[in-house]
């Protein structure tokens, strides 16, 4: 069986020392070793940005794509294979900005993939421009004035538009995060998991200081109960979106691919794809 | 006894118009009849004039005539706006309901019929349309009996009452309009037909069918017109066969969904028009840039932007060959005729696995949405090529070294691995990417890479990448065009031709790689081109120019007013630029 050092590959990840990606992507390699997964039954769909290269330093099947699609590609190759573990990652910018209509319609699709979106409240590789995820006030290049927009709320956002898995995650505690996505990787449906992973060049005010300063476990509220949509919109809410922990979880939900009517249970991948002379001949006889 | 028909019915849209004009060609094709039909339609739910022109032969048609014989009309727009198409041998048939007024001008006489008061009679005014039917039909002489099996198989799930109803008033139209007409009857009569039974489709149907036949198992798409037909049926279909059909939240969704697919090793695709194509140019870019497999259906409308939604044009051409920013190996594939559209949308996933690119197929609104008559496509011609797909168990490499998904083989084209596979791991990006996928801007690598993807054009295989009717060595015209001008040319050539002009005829299938070897020769040997294409800046006759020259001798016939070219006018101005 794999282990987490199985997901390594010898890429070294260009992204900055001391950024918060370094710890997603071992909680990603960590998880999936404990699901117990391959690396080749594992595909990791990434967008553009600091954190799209993600998918190419993990040893899985990597699909760096464009900026805010990671998640259609994801949903087309788990569409294509079934059977294969998708996990699509990217930044805010990636799921909330441009890509923010593809993560609606995913949350709402429930296909059985993934979703790891590493939040850093700033646009990191374009050096420094605000992002759908910075707090009002917050001073970038774009914004030298101080962001005029509020910051958009990715798990109210999940949570209303009829996600069956939202959780939260803290790179540093990369206990809680692996777990987390571990638990996501099992759902049956879609799983969507934000992570606060911290940009050190250009975010001075979202630092790992501010995090744990302002961070509260799930965990640690007595009686939270994450089957309960209300509550945890509640809770969320109440804590203006700083708590790490599975949030809410459906774990009856019956994901896209089962509803889809006479959907292959073998990956199509592996159907015979060359039509039979009769049934071409029924296909005919329609038209005429 | 004719040997053509032209008949019309017209009213307001959602008043089954379409359904009227349906039953009848449905007949038509049952006794063997070839049809060729064009709908004009606006882009809205109910109201506003629709009309379809269905043209009939016993032999075979793929253009729409120039003018009309028998034009039924549920309301006086449909007169005013069609009558001058109408021969001095036509006749108009119209619903007594809203009082006709045949128009002073009008060669063709006009007969108010009670199309709404006898189908009220019979119990509801629905079955207006089949009381128009059985009027046209006691001047086509044709049998009550040609409508059983298809009112049977329409309304059948309906009762044996509502079949008989509908018989009825078939029967009454019929005895009515024997009775207005007297010894006309029978006047509008058809040289017979040979009864074998044939595939009436529109285009979308045959690129649906196609799809399906290539293996299709998975399509991501949004609706839009003139393309909505092709995932409508894949989402009839596909269950039977396993697949599935995604309806995205928008057309960049549906091109990078099918990219993914793709990736995982599924035959997938989407279809789209111009608004949709202009969405997806990214996506194009990063299937040619990671090597995916793509197959991308462009339906032509009227554009630009919003445009003429339910309008003909042929305006894409240019921005389906070179849009997407930066440079990729694509292919560009314009069929012409039913057949071609369900043969080349097979020939499009053979070669986007291939070649491991994309491939876009254009059609236009006529083409995508006229009615045919078609031969039934034969399933031994069905070619399934894959390519390099590696399917052999693969050796453990050191280090956990990627497996070489873009090596630079001789060809261009590498060894592609499904996700999944042991020991096949590998990376794709639509960042420039060394052998094994791992981003690089080394300039070597570069140079390197950007050879390979281009190589792989060369080992394009096309079946006919042009269309050619070229009897003669020295012509004075050769007439080009794609898609669904393609009857129309046919026709032109055959009528300039026995009036002695000598015309030869070529209609471009592949558009991209750009076929010289085929062109070349026909344009050296006619001493003038004439470029024929529904839009306003003449691109392909500008494509052409750009790959074999003949810049002395190619001139164009643009036409950008929404609807198809006519045989007639096109003749007209053919002559016109001869002379």
């Amino acid at each position: 069986m794999a282990t987490f050092k199985d997901f390594r590959n010898s890429v070294k990840p260009n992204w900055c020392p001391g950024c918060g990606d370094f710890s997603v992507q071992a909680a990603i390699q960590r998880a999936a070793a404990n699901v117990g997964i391959e690396p080749n039954e594992l595909a990791v769909v990434s967008g553009i940005g600091c954190s799209g290269r993600i998918s190419g330093y993990i040893n899985s099947y990597g699909f760096h794509g464009i900026h805010g699609r990671a998640l259609p590609i994801a949903q087309g190759l788990k569409m294509a294979n079934r059977d294969l573990n998708v996990i699509a990652s990217g930044g805010d910018g990636d799921g909330f900005a441009i890509g923010m209509g593809h993560t609606i319609h995913a949350i709402r699709r429930n296909i059985d993939i993934t979703y790891v979106v590493m939040d850093n409240q700033i646009y990191g590789l374009t050096k420094g421009q605000t992002s759908p995820r910075s707090a009002a006030g917050f001073i970038t290049k774009s914004t030298p004035g101080g962001a005029i927009e509020p910051s958009l709320k990715p798990l109210e956002v999940a949570l209303t538009s009829g996600a069956t898995f939202v959780a939260q995650g803290f790179s540093t505690d990369i206990k809680e995060l692996t777990a987390i996505i571990e638990a996501g990787i099992k759902h049956k449906g879609f799983s969507f998991i934000n992570v606060f992973s911290p940009c050190v060049t250009y975010n001075k005010v979202n630092t790992y200081d501010w995090f744990k300063e302002n961070l509260t476990k799930l965990a640690d509220i007595e009686g939270y109960d994450n089957s309960d949509r209300g509550m945890a919109m509640r809770t969320v809410m109440e804590n203006e979106g700083l708590v790490t922990g599975i949030i809410y979880q459906d774990t009856e939900t019956t994901s896209y691919q089962e509803k889809v009517p006479g959907y292959s249970e073998l990956p199509l991948t592996d159907i015979d794809i060359k039509m039979s002379e009769n049934e071409f001949n029924d296909l005919v006889k329609e038209f005429m | 006894m004719l040997h053509q028909l032209s008949w019309k019915v017209g009213g307001q849209q959602g008043e089954g118009i379409e359904s009227t004009g349906e039953i009848f060609s449905m007949a038509m094709n049952r006794l063997g009849y070839f049809l060729y039909g064009y709908r004009h339609f606006s882009s809205r739910i109910k109201g506003g004039h629709t009309n379809n022109k269905i043209t009939v032969r016993p032999t075979e048609v793929r253009s729409i005539a120039d003018d009309l014989d028998i034009l039924v009309a549920f309301d006086q727009e449909t007169i005013d706006v069609n009558y001058k198409e109408l021969t001095e041998n036509g006749i108009i048939l119209a619903d007594a309901k809203f009082e006709p007024v045949k128009p002073e001008d009008s060669k063709a006489p006009l007969f108010a019929v009670p199309f709404t008061e006898v189908a009220a009679e019979l119990g509801t005014t629905l079955m207006k349309n089949m009381v128009a039917i059985g009027a046209t039909a006691a001047l086509l002489n044709l049998e009550n009996t040609v409508f059983q099996n298809v009112v049977d198989e329409i309304f059948g799930r309906k009762g044996e009452a509502v079949v008989e109803k509908n018989m009825e008033a078939i029967a009454r139209g019929r005895e009515m309009m024997t009775e207005l007409i007297g010894d006309r009857a029978g006047e509008w009569e058809l040289a017979p037909a040979d009864g074998k039974r044939r595939m009436f489709m529109i285009g979308n149907d045959a690129i649906a069918m196609g799809a399906l036949a290539a293996g299709v198992r998975f399509m991501a798409a949004y609706p839009i017109t003139p393309a909505s037909e092709i995932m409508e049926y894949l989402i009839k279909k596909l269950p039977k066969f396993g697949g599935a059909v995604i309806q995205t939240e928008d057309e960049i969704a549906a091109a990078t969904m099918a990219i993914g697919a793709n990736f995982g090793g599924v035959r997938s695709f989407t279809a789209s028009a111009g608004p949709g194509l202009s969405l997806m140019m990214e996506a194009i870019g990063l299937s040619g840039m990671t090597e995916q497999p793509l197959v991308v259906i462009d339906t032509q409308r009227g554009g630009p932007s919003t445009g003429l939604p339910t309008k003909q044009e042929q305006s894409d051409l240019m921005a389906m060959l070179y849009g997407t920013h930066g440079e990729i190996p694509k292919v560009v594939i314009a069929p012409s005729t039913m057949e071609e559209a369900f043969f080349d949308t097979i020939q499009a996933f053979n070669i986007a696995e291939e070649l491991q690119l994309p491939v876009i197929l254009i059609t236009d609104l006529q083409l995508s949405l006229g009615k045919q008559t078609v031969e039934a496509f034969d399933y031994s011609k069905i070619d399934i090529r894959r390519g390099k797909i590696v399917m052999e168990d693969i050796e453990e490499a050191a280090d956990k070294a990627y497996f070489k998904r873009f090596e630079n083989t001789e060809d261009g084209v590498s060894p592609r691995v499904l996700p999944g596979q042991l020991n096949g791991i590998h990376h794709v990006t639509g960042v420039e990417h060394d052998e094994t996928g791992k981003p690089s801007e080394a300039t070597g690598n570069r140079r390197t890479q950007m050879d390979k993807r281009f190589r792989k054009l060369a080992a394009l295989k096309f079946d006919t990448p042009v269309y050619k009717n070229t009897p003669h060595e020295e012509a004075d015209v050769l007439l080009v065009g794609f898609n669904s001008t393609r009857g129309a040319l046919e026709e032109v050539q055959e009528r300039l031709n026995e009036q002695g002009v000598k015309v030869n005829h070529a209609h471009m299938r592949l558009i991209h790689p750009f076929p010289s070897a085929e062109m070349a020769p026909l344009v050296a040997s006619a001493k003038k081109v004439i470029v024929v294409e529904n839009n306003f800046t003449g691109q392909l006759a500008n494509i052409m120019k750009m790959n074999i020259g003949g810049h002395d001798k190619i001139e164009t016939i643009t036409k950008y007013d929404g609807t198809p070219f006519l045989p007639g006018e096109l003749e007209n101005k053919v002559k016109e630029l001869l002379s």
